[in-house]
């Protein structure tokens, strides 16, 4: 099986549908529409760019580029995991938090089924390096942002609850306790529902994308398998390191919780 | 323990719009503090319990604040706010001890720790929370409004309760935050006003 290409003008109409959809909501929803623009000009741009990457690391296979080409995935998803929340930290260096856990998170993963399940030749040969980092990332970015979020909006709804807490004697972890446990069950919500609808209610992309280029489908079974689990593992990680760390900021050393330590983004 | 040592001591302590703020509170005193709202009693009450940072310095027993691990200074210095937040369904899970004989002399029905807390009135709450900061027998309570939402009978019931009982007790004080303090509890305690962040004792 050949894949079937798709030509300049497929997209130039995939592009037109999304305006039209832009144009229809701008009465409606202004805010929408602008973001949609803007987000699709964003994956035009980001995308393109990524082709032309991925096409020169295939011709220039070394690992020191490829490790550059990661470090800057994983900078740019610590940056996004941070982006659109609703409360940001006055400290900017905690940013870092969601940045390393995500590095933790997703290379300890990436390395597993890069070292132990598919030893290529190199081990860190783009083809398979870049990808499945990227879906690492994609989907581990979505548990950590969720968990900050929930902490971070959910400590103001609580305050009088951890304050409570805190007056009865309890450390921050215990007061905190229910809070942790709650961001943590809401950022594994996005890999359960992956897990839980595949192959009936979604065709996860991996699949989609290698049965389309010609894979044979019990291989990119297999394949898809092993990244939905890994994607899995990698957000609970992920998470649980940032939900950790993020609510140890909301308290000083004296364990009072400082929600002045947070600002409204908008 | 010797009576010429203040249990609890207030050196310089600013917070927000509170400046340097000294007192000193005896073993079996009573401190009531009048105010008008907003002019940050609650948030002193926050600060001597270590909840909100602040200047200066507090000492329990000539220990410091900052010397103390922050839950035993909790449970020593503790608050009871004017709306008392609950994280169990029923105020009985939030007990690790029988306080059957508090609720008795408070003139509530032991039951009411198995009802639902949402089906509970404020003043009901409110004397719940008391028995609740009671349980790790703090040395300093921090009441903030404790008889807002009482009957004249109840109210009266819960200041004998706290002279009678806690503060019978050796190194035991109360500050006592009141908007309007009963004739009873004011004959009973020493009077403070705070006025434009400072803290000023009635004559």
């Amino acid at each position: 099986m050949k894949m079937i290409e798709l030509s300049n003008i497929d997209l130039t109409l995939c592009i037109l549908l999304l305006s039209a959809l832009a144009l229809l909501q701008r009465n409606l929803a202004p805010g929408i529409s602008r973001q949609l623009l803007i987000s699709m000009l964003r994956m035009l741009l980001q995308l393109s760019i990524i082709g032309l990457i991925l096409t020169w690391l295939f011709s220039h296979i070394q690992l020191s580029l490829v490790l550059g080409v990661a470090l800057l995935m994983i900078l740019a998803a610590g940056r996004e995991a941070n982006a659109r929340q609703t409360y940001s930290w006055v400290t900017r260096w905690n940013i870092w938090i969601s940045t390393l856990a995500l590095f933790i998170a997703t290379t300890s993963m990436l390395f597993l089924m890069l070292l132990a399940f598919i030893q290529a030749t190199p081990w860190y040969h783009p083809q398979y390096f870049i990808p499945l980092l990227g879906m690492l990332l994609g989907n581990s970015l979505n548990g950590v942002s969720l968990a900050r979020e929930y902490i971070t909006v959910t400590a103001h709804e609580a305050q009088d609850r951890i304050e409570g807490q805190l007056m009865q004697g309890a450390t921050w972890l215990q007061a905190t306790a229910f809070l942790r446990r709650q961001a943590q069950h809401h950022a594994m919500i996005p890999a359960i529902n992956g897990m839980a609808a595949a192959g009936i209610v979604s065709l996860p992309g991996m699949m989609t994308g290698q049965i389309l280029a010609g894979t044979d489908p019990s291989q990119a079974i297999r394949y898809q398998i092993a990244i939905l689990i890994l994607i899995t593992v990698a957000t609970g990680l992920g998470s649980f390191i940032t939900t950790y760390f993020t609510t140890r900021q909301l308290f000083d050393k004296r364990q009072r919780l400082r929600l002045d330590r947070l600002k409204t983004s908008h | 323990m010797n009576n010429s040592v203040p249990l609890l001591q207030v050196k310089h302590l600013s917070v927000h719009s509170l400046q340097h703020i000294n007192f000193s509170l005896f073993a079996q005193e009573c401190m009531c503090i009048q105010g008008a709202s907003g002019s940050g009693k609650s948030l002193l009450l926050k600060a001597l319990a270590d909840l909100i940072p602040a200047q200066g310095e507090v000492l329990l027993h000539s220990q410091k604040q900052s010397d103390t691990e922050p839950s035993q200074w909790r449970r020593n210095v503790t608050l009871v706010p004017a709306m008392p937040s609950w994280w169990y369904p029923t105020a009985k899970e939030h007990f690790s001890c029988n306080i059957d004989h508090w609720l008795t002399q408070l003139a509530l029905s032991p039951s009411i720790t198995q009802q639902p807390i949402h089906t509970l009135s404020t003043g009901e709450k409110q004397r719940l929370a008391l028995c609740r900061a009671l349980q790790h027998n703090p040395y300093v309570l921090l009441l903030d409004e404790p008889t807002a939402n009482l009957d004249p009978t109840s109210q009266s019931l819960l200041e004998q309760f706290l002279f009678n009982y806690f503060l019978a007790q050796p190194d035991r004080s109360i500050i006592w935050v009141a908007h309007h303090p009963s004739p009873w509890l004011i004959r009973r305690a020493k009077r403070f006003t705070l006025h434009g962040g400072y803290l000023s004792e009635d004559d």
